[in-house]
């Protein structure tokens, strides 16, 4: 007998290759593994740039979508959704010099066809000032595709999505995964925007199951939004499969380089790094440290590097694109993700994938999954540092972390977070039938 | 007779080429020729040739009563060299005229003077021989980077011979006296100094075309007024400033060029003023007063201190980084690592790094194409990095020379080792010389004589395996801590004479 193909709606906010944070990446990891286990999989996102594999994946582009006004449900979802303040200013993923260039072409609008009573919104896709308003929008456009596509299961992927999930599965009645990646305490440490985290607590609510990328995470929507423990599954993210690529040591010759990569923003604990390099080069005056990336703290710690009086050894290359992020693991001995608050972490997997030893945080939901490196907490910079000099110092542990990393890295497969994805939905369904 | 000296400032700085992390190791070219070409030619267009074209003029035409003196840095005459080679000629004109002293500074136009009391004087030195190779006249007065300027700098410049200085008549070391005296240093007294009148020098160069001000617009005539109300006791106005104030700060339109051609003819006429060069100025006058500066002065900003160049964190931490390998850098002779040297001293560098935005900060984004401070620190970092890279490879090669020096001295400790191994380990000895010899790679390990710099690179060619084989060779290393394959060649000798036996 053959079985029905599960069939899901998934709405997300970013896809390759147009992305700005790990959250486009995740879900082109994921759906690629559910498809791989026969789950088919219609996945909508704000605006398609062209670039996306459509021979692979179903897409939705909400662009495209003429949603009929002319109905009751319509005006009583518009009026659930829209009790927002349309402009507050949440930009989750993006640094202060991209928001410069977004807010120009942010510019959310309508084209309203009276023959047919449809309307179509325009979206941005983007993080821009009018952010609040395409999330409602996007909303809007959910009821539509819910009501013209037949499906088990609607799967959201963080706050952006999720009063779409929400509208979609009032209007289908199917059951509601809210995947979590990122919390608003994440972005914002405790500084929340009460916007955002009412939409969270809003989709949690409604969802009947929850999928957190991390015990840690689990932990915050449980203590943080009062979400009920049964109802939150954990399943970790895993890395999209690659050739491994050893490049040549070719710059700052015979020098060991410790490597931070990421955004430079409160969360990812950057100041942390800086503490423990200088603890590091007292001891180890040859090493030099480089911290790649952007954001709000940037400049703080350039001061605070000088100050430090070790601009010599500590190097800010600033954001780099993905060849040149290559380039880097390349030349690192030592990847450092010192997170002060991480649902999960995805860059010491690639650290760990170009045969580089890692140091990763307690606080970092990557630690639940990984053996092969070394874990200290954020805040201990003497621990830090010791770790640094000793990888440094002992080319064997170095040695063993990277073999080993590697392997365990190979074993993280998106193939295998997507079965236990595709579990969540039937024993969702099972509980609701 | 009163007496006006006219000295201006001629600097260009190399400037630095966008230098990212990843070129740190690959590229050792730190200039923006593009740039510093582009700008030279412009500013020579704009001011320098006009300029002194008028000044030549002026010269003739007063036959000797009109007299101007010039500090130009090394790191704007190499460009006159590299770019603007008619600049120079006419600088040479002005030269030949008599009227034109030209004043000593540091070559690179740094801030060595600070820190540095023996690089300080190389660059000084290097510089007053370019200027006699030059302009054939051997520089008698100092004047130092942005007329930066302290006790101890004034006894270091003494030091040198020099007998006059020129820098900034601040207020705050002047306190209630006039600038318009010849002063000396207080504990030098043999160190006379020349003051600048800031607030004539600076109607000329920062106010002229402010038509806020109100006095604008200025006038020859107006300024010769203000010149004569000058109290009778006073000797001397000394007005410098950038030369670059003329049709490159202050435009051409702003009429600062019909400004000085007419200003001579008006001076010499309504006043009781002369001109006259630094040394005449000097010589001339009487010393009238002594002053004591402890902590530097500049002539830049409100503050007339070195803030402008030093004092933030950035600036600091890049100013000491590049100082700490002057030790290293004073033992290479590489003629392109010493120039680098030079040019990577010049102050602009750390100017560009100058985070107060508020009362000059105007003055200071017209001097600065990057775009904030910390993209100049963060640029001139990774140069700096490259250029420690080069500085110890230079190094490691000359301390390896000095150990293979050292040979016959390490051979006495090593024959006995040598010996005591081969009781040990016969076996592998035969084997490293017997492995070592066919194939061509481990040729130069085994060559009698390697120089220290094929020793690197001998080192990197043996193969593997002849390392692996050669393990108690290793373990001689260790105990004795000479090159490896310096090793190997003792071994081998020794083998080699056991074999004569």
């Amino acid at each position: 007998m053959k079985k029905n193909k599960l069939k899901v709606l998934m709405f997300g906010w970013e896809f390759p290759p147009q992305i700005s944070g790990g959250l486009g990446t995740a879900c082109y990891g994921l759906v690629s593994g559910l498809i791989q286990h026969n789950v088919d999989v219609l996945f909508v996102v704000p605006k398609l740039y062209g670039k996306e594999d459509k021979s692979k994946f179903r897409f939705v582009d909400a662009n495209q979508v003429a949603v009929n006004f002319d109905n009751p449900s319509f005006n009583e979802n518009l009026k659930k959704i829209s009790y927002l303040e349309i402009n507050s200013r949440i930009i989750p993923y993006v640094s202060p010099e991209e928001f410069a260039t977004i807010t120009d072409e942010t510019f959310s609008d309508v084209t309203i066809d009276n023959k047919a009573k449809t309307l179509k919104y325009t979206f941005t896709g983007k993080y821009g000032k009018d952010l609040i308003k395409e999330v409602q929008q996007y909303a809007m456009v959910a009821m539509q595709i819910a009501k013209d596509n037949e499906v088990d299961v609607i799967h959201a992927h963080d706050w952006l999505t999720y009063q779409a999930g929400i509208v979609a599965k009032e209007v289908s009645g199917k059951p509601l995964i809210v995947h979590v990646h990122a919390t608003e305490f994440d972005r914002s440490g405790e500084h929340v925007n009460q916007d955002v985290y009412n939409i969270e607590r809003a989709g949690f609510h409604a969802a009947d199951t929850i999928i957190a990328v991390s015990r840690l995470t689990r932990r915050i929507l449980i203590d943080r939004y009062d979400v009920p423990p049964h109802k939150v599954v954990v399943v970790h993210n895993a890395v999209i499969p690659r050739s491994k690529v050893i490049y040549k040591k070719e710059n700052l010759l015979d020098k060991q380089i410790v490597t931070f990569l990421g955004r430079i923003t409160f969360q990812k604990g950057p100041d942390y790094f800086v503490e423990a390099a200088r603890k590091v080069i007292n001891e180890m005056p040859d090493v030099h440290f480089v911290m790649a990336g952007n954001g709000d703290m940037y400049l703080k710690l350039v001061e605070r590097v000088a100050e430090l009086r070790m601009s010599s050894r500590f190097h800010f290359t600033g954001f780099l694109n993905s060849a040149e992020t290559d380039k880097m693991y390349g030349m690192t001995n030592v990847y450092v993700m010192p997170s002060v608050s991480e649902p999960f972490g995805i860059t010491p997997l690639e650290a760990m994938r170009s045969g580089v030893p890692v140091i990763i945080s307690n606080q970092s939901g990557v630690a639940e999954v990984l053996k092969y490196v070394i874990k200290v907490d954020f805040w201990d910079t003497n621990i830090l540092a010791d770790s640094i000099c000793g990888l440094l110092k002992y080319p064997k542990i170095s040695k063993t972390l990277a073999e080993e990393g590697y392997k365990e890295v190979e074993g993280l497969k998106w193939e295998y977070a997507a079965l236990r994805v595709k579990e969540v939905y039937q024993e969702t369904l099972k509980q609701l039938s | 007779m009163k007496k006006i000296c006219f000295y201006f400032q001629v600097h260009q700085p190399m400037r630095l080429k966008s230098y990212r992390f990843f070129d740190i190791s690959k590229d050792h070219n730190y200039f923006d020729e593009e740039a510093n070409r582009r700008i030279m030619r412009k500013v020579a267009d704009k001011c320098y040739l006009p300029m002194n074209q008028l000044l030549l003029d002026l010269i003739y035409e007063f036959k000797g009563e009109f007299k101007v003196s010039f500090s130009i840095s090394g790191t704007a005459l190499d460009q006159f060299e590299m770019y603007a080679q008619d600049v120079l000629d006419s600088f040479k004109r002005l030269a030949d005229t008599g009227c034109v002293e030209f004043l000593a500074e540091t070559y690179a136009h740094s801030l060595s003077a600070l820190v540095s009391p023996e690089e300080f004087k190389n660059q000084v030195e290097r510089q007053a021989k370019k200027i006699e190779s030059l302009f054939g006249q051997k520089p008698k007065v100092f004047r130092n980077t942005e007329l930066i300027y302290s006790n101890h700098i004034g006894w270091l410049v003494n030091q040198m011979g020099y007998k006059t200085m020129v820098t900034e008549g601040a207020d705050k070391v002047l306190e209630w006296r006039s600038p318009n005296y010849l002063y000396q240093n207080q504990h030098v007294p043999e160190l006379k100094l020349l003051l600048k009148n800031y607030k004539l020098s600076d109607d000329l160069a920062f106010r002229f075309s402010q038509s806020s001000w109100g006095e604008w617009p200025l006038t020859a005539d107006k300024y010769v007024d203000w010149l004569n109300s000058i109290s009778w006791t006073e000797e001397i106005v000394n007005l410098f400033m950038d030369y670059e104030t003329f049709g490159e700060h202050q435009w051409v339109e702003t009429g600062i060029f019909d400004f000085m051609y007419h200003l001579p003819r008006l001076v010499l006429e309504r006043s009781e003023f002369r001109f006259c060069t630094p040394s005449e100025a000097s010589e001339q006058l009487q010393v009238r007063g002594s002053i004591s500066v402890d902590n530097p002065i500049s002539w830049a900003d409100e503050e007339r201190d070195l803030s402008a160049w030093l004092g933030n964190h950035i600036q600091d931490d890049a100013f000491e980084s590049l100082y700490r390998l002057e030790s290293k850098v004073k033992r290479i002779s590489d003629k392109q690592l010493q120039q680098d040297w030079l040019y990577l001293q010049t102050s602009d560098h750390f100017y560009y790094m100058c985070t107060k935005f508020f009362a000059d900060g105007d003055v200071h984004k017209y001097f600065n194409h990057y775009n904030t401070p910390y993209e100049a620190f963060i640029n001139y970092m990774n140069v700096l990095t490259d250029f420690e890279e080069r500085v110890n490879k230079h190094i490691a090669q000359l301390d390896g020379r000095t150990k293979l020096q050292a040979v016959p001295e390490l051979k006495k400790i090593a024959k006995p080792i040598a010996k005591s191994l081969a009781k040990v380990a016969p076996k592998a000895k035969i084997s490293v010389k017997s492995k070592a010899k066919p194939t061509a790679k481990a040729k130069p390990a085994a060559k009698a004589k390697p120089t220290a710099k094929e020793i690197p690179l001998a080192k990197k060619k043996l193969p593997a395996k002849v390392v692996a084989k050669a393990k108690p060779v290793a373990k001689l290393k260790k105990v004795v801590k000479v090159k490896p394959v310096a090793k190997s060649k003792t071994v081998a000798k020794k083998a080699a004479v056991k074999k004569k036996k």
